[in-house]
């Protein structure tokens, strides 16, 4: 089968320095794939590719058969791939119910009554009915993650891309936020999750892909990954990040 | 003489009213047209300062820069008796307008550059995630916390456009003010400079207290 998102030779450079050099990754539809690294490996700026929030060359990203590119299709990417920030970039101005309700309106030409229906029922998912009338400066990081996701999910994407989801949360609310994506993970939803969590990344993910200054060194499942570590630079990596 | 018949005197205020009034509908006038002039200039520079290319950038950055420095009563002078030497000769209407507007435009640029500069980056990035398109984008999202952002400076700006219009009587327009020296000329009596006073702070109190609410309202709202 063809992989949904495909990524092949993709690079990218700042002036001198690259920030992505030759990545190849394919991803299955359902796969749930989980990027890890050091910070400044390039995790971020590869998934941001992906929906063309980065421009991205040499080479190719296709989903859905469709290539990234700036263009009439992009609009056709966007919609099948939600993404959830680091910093939540919940629309400050608008309620949690409003936040959920804009992008299918406005997209997918949904009615008020049915996109309010349907933004009910995914802010209920993560947990939150009770917080519809907000506003995201109301509600902890936690809930306002959580928000984000069902904003994302309301455009009922074939893909959703995570960076770094709970690295701006306090610690006691990063569990809440990871139960909705282990839920999520569940529900055939393809997932690229850029994280500083091992411990969801060895539970959830189907492939682990280790990133170092801009490559991929190494890719497998979690079991291949943290337990037996082909390459040096990810043992020592592990090491470092498991000491604590 | 008292005090109250020197600066308070009923009579002289009464006589002095219907010319401080055709003054008052002057300053009225000129002020609104200057601010709506400085509101198109500023939006347009702002736009040009922010999204241009260089060669339109750096005359938007140029111009903003020059008339915040130059004094109103400066540029209104070199309007009204300087310009006629190459030619142009404004009324002393158009030269007030002219000179409130340039100046007026400036700071309304910085004003909305400032607005749309403060919303932050991920508020486009979520946009552009979502699908949203520009237009979408922009009346969505953008714009309306963008204009929370703007109107409390904006209506500052007002404020001191109506205010600088006094500076017309300079040059011999008759506004507020110039109406108000005349009838204290021709009653020799100071009185009707108070009531320009008053007609001036009835005028603008109103907005000064919107400001204050505005900044409340938006302060409070949403974060």
């Amino acid at each position: 089968m063809a992989p949904f998102i495909s990524i092949r030779g993709v690079g990218k450079s700042y002036d001198t320095f690259k920030a992505l050099e030759g990545i190849d990754l394919d991803i299955a539809e359902g796969e749930v794939v989980c990027i890890i690294g050091p910070s400044g490996s390039g995790k971020s700026t590869l998934v941001r590719c992906v929906n063309l929030l980065e421009q991205y060359g040499p080479g190719e990203i296709s989903v859905g058969g469709i290539p990234v590119r700036a263009g009439k299709e992009l609009a056709a990417v966007r919609a099948e791939v939600g993404m959830v920030f680091q910093s939540f970039n919940l629309f400050p101005h608008l309620s949690v119910k409003r936040n959920v309700m804009l992008a299918p309106m406005r997209t997918r030409r949904l009615d008020e009554k049915t996109a309010e229906a349907r933004a009910m029922a995914l802010i209920k998912r993560v947990g939150i009915a009770e917080q519809a009338d907000k506003y995201p400066g109301q509600l902890s990081g936690g809930q306002q993650q959580r928000v984000a996701i069902a904003r994302a999910l309301a455009m009922e994407p074939k893909a959703l891309l995570f960076d770094e989801p709970t690295s701006a949360l306090d610690p006691e609310m990063v569990g809440e936020v990871l139960d909705v994506m282990r839920a999520l993970a569940h529900t055939g939803v393809t997932m690229i999750v850029v994280t500083h969590e091992m411990g969801f990344a060895r539970q959830v993910a189907d492939r682990v892909v280790v990133m170092v200054e801009g490559r991929i060194i190494e890719s497998g499942t979690p079991d291949e990954v943290f337990d037996h570590p082909k390459q040096q630079r990810t043992q020592d990596f592990l090491k470092a990040v498991l000491a604590h | 003489m008292d005090i109250v018949k020197t600066f308070f005197n009923g009579p002289v205020f009464l006589e002095s009213l219907p010319l401080l009034l055709t003054g008052l509908w002057v300053t009225v006038q000129l002020g609104v047209a200057s601010i709506i002039a400085g509101l198109i200039v500023g939006l347009v520079v702002a736009l040009l300062r922010i999204y241009g290319p260089p060669p339109a950038a750096v005359p938007a950055k140029i111009y903003i820069d020059v008339f915040r420095s130059i004094p109103i009563l400066v540029l209104l002078i070199l309007v009204y008796y300087a310009l006629p030497f190459v030619g142009i000769r404004l009324s002393s209407f158009w030269a007030a307008w002219m000179a409130l507007t340039l100046v007026s435009g400036a700071y309304t640029a910085e004003i909305f550059r400032a607005g749309i500069e403060a919303i932050p980056r991920g508020q486009f990035e979520a946009s552009h995630a979502l699908g949203l398109g520009y237009r979408h984008m922009m009346v969505d999202v953008i714009l309306p916390q963008a204009v929370r952002i703007v109107i409390p400076p904006l209506t500052n700006n007002c404020i001191n456009v109506i205010k600088d219009t006094a500076l017309a009587s300079v040059v011999a327009m008759p506004d507020l003010l110039k109406q108000a020296t005349q009838a204290q000329a021709l009653a020799a009596n100071p009185t009707p400079l108070i009531g320009a006073a008053l007609i001036y702070i009835i005028l603008l109190w109103p907005l000064v207290a919107l400001v204050s609410r505005l900044e409340r309202k938006f302060k409070a709202g949403t974060r």
